[in-house]
């Protein structure tokens, strides 16, 4: 043990002296390998805050919550003219399931179409205006900046009033003082009661309700499209996540009532969850991580075939060198060690400069994707760094360690 | 008492499909002490003698005892380790590490023994000092001319009190003037009691031998003790 620490101490500050000595050499042989780590990270880091993106994403719908929909969100087995032909929920459907449940926290209605909403000479194109009933708030963890959500009796009036999403707010009223104000829809003038704060998922794409405009549903029905031509999707909440399962059993067996289903026939209707968007935001996440890795895998790849190239050219200069050494005592295995150190070192070194690289682009990319780079990464991309280097120094010192010391003393 | 015994040794290369014999059948012995010049054209063999008599190389037939052990068939690592502790090598192109100072040249055999640092850096200093370096430990080689470089290559061999200094035309790089300041300070080394052996093609350098061993052809050609114009004390009286 003793010996070995002996040999690695001493292994190291022959190394360090050679690269001191070779400076210019070693600097270019490092700009691979920061290149690969440098990769490495940004590429971890990013994935990281992608999926954290999805999560926060999701996790906005609500984990407690189950949608009644005519369609199957995360659909792998059922064809798609088969859910097509499912008769259209409605509004009527809603009513008698909202009479008939008992378990669940909260129940909304909602219908969506896409408009533009303008107010003076701001407009903003393809919002998704959600036509809903007040109970909606109470499915959702959305909070307000300012205002409120429209009441059971706007609801029940189909009062032409809007809560805005925080960043439609933002773009028809720059300065503020939103509430109170009107919007234009299709030609319709709402009145804001209220603006969403804002929820940042920006995986949701149009679906993020930072991008979208909620309504009395009646609304909807009467200025934007009729009632058959899209089917209401039920948002329910289960009162806490032990009651989901028993949430979602109750509505099967009351929409199955609803529609008037017989024994044998199946459900004409889907209970959607947001486990089923976990599932495929997983399967996504993980498409990426692979394709990921095997970029980043593929840049350290070319980097340690230029670590292990450099390596091949120092030894066959420092021939003589090795000479030397095996001349006046140097065993095998202690030049074996001495190069590989080397390779590991420089390395190393190509890792820290990688890993402030990362850390100065993933401050860049921060401002379109939240990032950050974690202390799992910077052990990652130690722990990779050296590896290569005793990977890809092994061939090279192996060739130097077997040198034959009175050919290796005749080398000029 | 022997420290080196060879007998019946050869050493056959494989040129193509040509053998070459660089030594046909050289027996010899050397005490410890003695001062020999190994001399004789180029290509008598003499390099090869000298490569196996340093443990560089292993001969293709014979034996070689060194200190009584058959080295003849011992591998890298175990040939590695006599060079290490028993062979001070002093070479015609000075052969030290261009990058590193005098004093870490003259540690390096040192560093491969296995010595603690603060205890190898007092010797490769002192031997520093021996050989009239003491102003010059942290000069690299091309600071230094080119009888420091040999000086500090000869404070390399002593480092380790080697059983054997093996120099292989040290004065060939070197001025005349520079070259018997060189072969002064082999005599006083070999005025310390150690055994000396030296190959040259030049008389005037062999002749600060006390015994030459002429090589031509692979064989010795002839092996006689000569009478220096120098004679160390060896009774420890001169003391450096």
């Amino acid at each position: 043990m003793n010996t070995f620490l002996f040999e690695l101490k001493e292994g190291l500050l022959i190394s360090l002296r050679a690269i001191r000595a070779n400076k210019v050499r070693s600097a270019l042989t490092i700009f691979g390998i920061v290149i690969g780590i440098t990769a490495v990270v940004l590429m971890s880091t990013a994935i990281k805050g992608i999926d954290n993106a999805f999560q926060k994403g999701v996790s906005s719908l609500g984990s407690d919550n189950l949608y009644i929909d005519k369609w199957e969100w995360f659909n792998n087995d059922t064809p798609w003219w088969e859910l097509r032909n499912r008769k259209n929920l409605n509004l009527e459907d809603f009513e008698k399931y909202k009479e008939l449940a008992q378990l669940p926290l909260a129940a909304a209605p909602t219908v969506w179409s896409n408009q533009t909403v303008k107010h003076k000479d701001h407009n903003v194109e393809s919002i998704i205006i959600q036509g809903t009933n007040e109970e909606y708030i109470n499915t959702t963890n959305l909070s307000f900046d300012e205002g409120r959500f429209f009441n059971e009796l706007e609801s029940s009036g189909g009062r032409q009033v809007a809560v805005l999403g925080f960043e439609v707010a933002k773009n028809l009223f720059p300065n503020g003082n939103a509430i109170n104000q009107d919007v234009k829809i299709k030609g319709h003038k709402f009145k804001v009661v209220g603006v969403l704060s804002e929820q940042g998922s920006w995986v949701m794409g149009n679906f993020n309700p930072d991008k979208q405009v909620f309504t009395p549903i009646q609304n909807v029905f009467k200025y934007f499209h009729s009632e058959w031509f899209r089917s209401v999707t039920i948002n329910i909440r289960a009162r806490n996540s032990q009651m989901v399962e028993a949430t979602k059993e109750e509505a099967i067996g009351i929409m199955r009532r609803v529609r008037g289903l017989k024994y044998n026939e199946a459900n004409d209707f889907s209970i959607n969850q947001q486990e089923g968007l976990l599932n495929t935001i997983n399967e996504t996440v993980g498409v990426i991580q692979i394709a990921g890795l095997f970029i980043t895998g593929l840049s350290l790849f070319v980097g340690a075939v230029g670590i292990m190239n450099i390596m091949f050219v120092s030894v066959k200069e420092r021939t003589k060198e090795i000479g030397i050494r095996k001349a006046i005592g140097a065993k095998r295995r202690t030049i074996l060690g001495q190069f590989i150190t080397e390779s590991a070192i420089i390395c190393l070194f190509g890792g820290i400069v990688g890993l402030i690289m990362a850390v100065i682009l993933s401050m860049v990319v921060n401002q379109f994707l939240p990032t950050s780079v974690q202390v799992d990464s910077v052990v990652l991309a130690i722990v990779i760094s050296i590896a290569t280097g005793v990977i890809s120094g092994f061939a090279p010192a192996y060739t130097a360690a077997k040198l034959d010391p009175v050919e290796a003393l005749r080398y000029e | 008492m022997n420290i080196i015994n060879i007998e019946h040794i050869a050493k056959i290369y494989q040129v193509g499909s040509e053998e070459v014999h660089a030594l046909r059948d050289v027996s010899l012995d050397i005490h410890k002490g003695e001062y020999v010049a190994i001399m004789g054209p180029s290509g008598s063999g003499k390099s090869t003698l000298m490569n196996i008599l340093g443990c560089l190389d292993t001969p293709t037939h014979g034996i070689y005892n060194f200190k009584s052990v058959n080295v003849s068939q011992m591998n890298d690592n175990e040939l590695a380790n006599i060079r290490n502790k028993e062979i001070g090598f002093v070479f015609q192109t000075f052969n030290l590490l261009p990058r590193s100072d005098a004093l870490h040249n003259v540690e390096l055999p040192l560093i491969y023994a296995g010595i603690p640092s603060h205890e190898r850096k007092d010797k490769a200093r002192e031997a520093l000092e021996h050989v009239g370096l003491s102003d010059r430990i942290h000069h690299r080689p091309n600071e230094l001319s080119g009888g420091q470089r040999q000086r500090v290559a000869i404070a390399r061999a002593l480092v380790t009190s080697p059983a054997i200094i093996l120099a292989d035309e040290p004065t060939g790089n070197l001025d005349t003037k520079t070259g018997e300041d060189i072969m002064a300070l082999f005599n006083e080394i070999y005025g310390l009691g150690n055994t000396i052996i030296l190959v040259t093609h030049e008389e005037y350098i062999a002749e600060h031998a006390e015994r030459i061993i002429r090589i031509r052809d692979g064989m010795i050609e002839n092996d006689e003790n000569v009478s220096n114009r120098y004679i160390p004390q060896k009774n420890g009286s001169s003391k450096l």
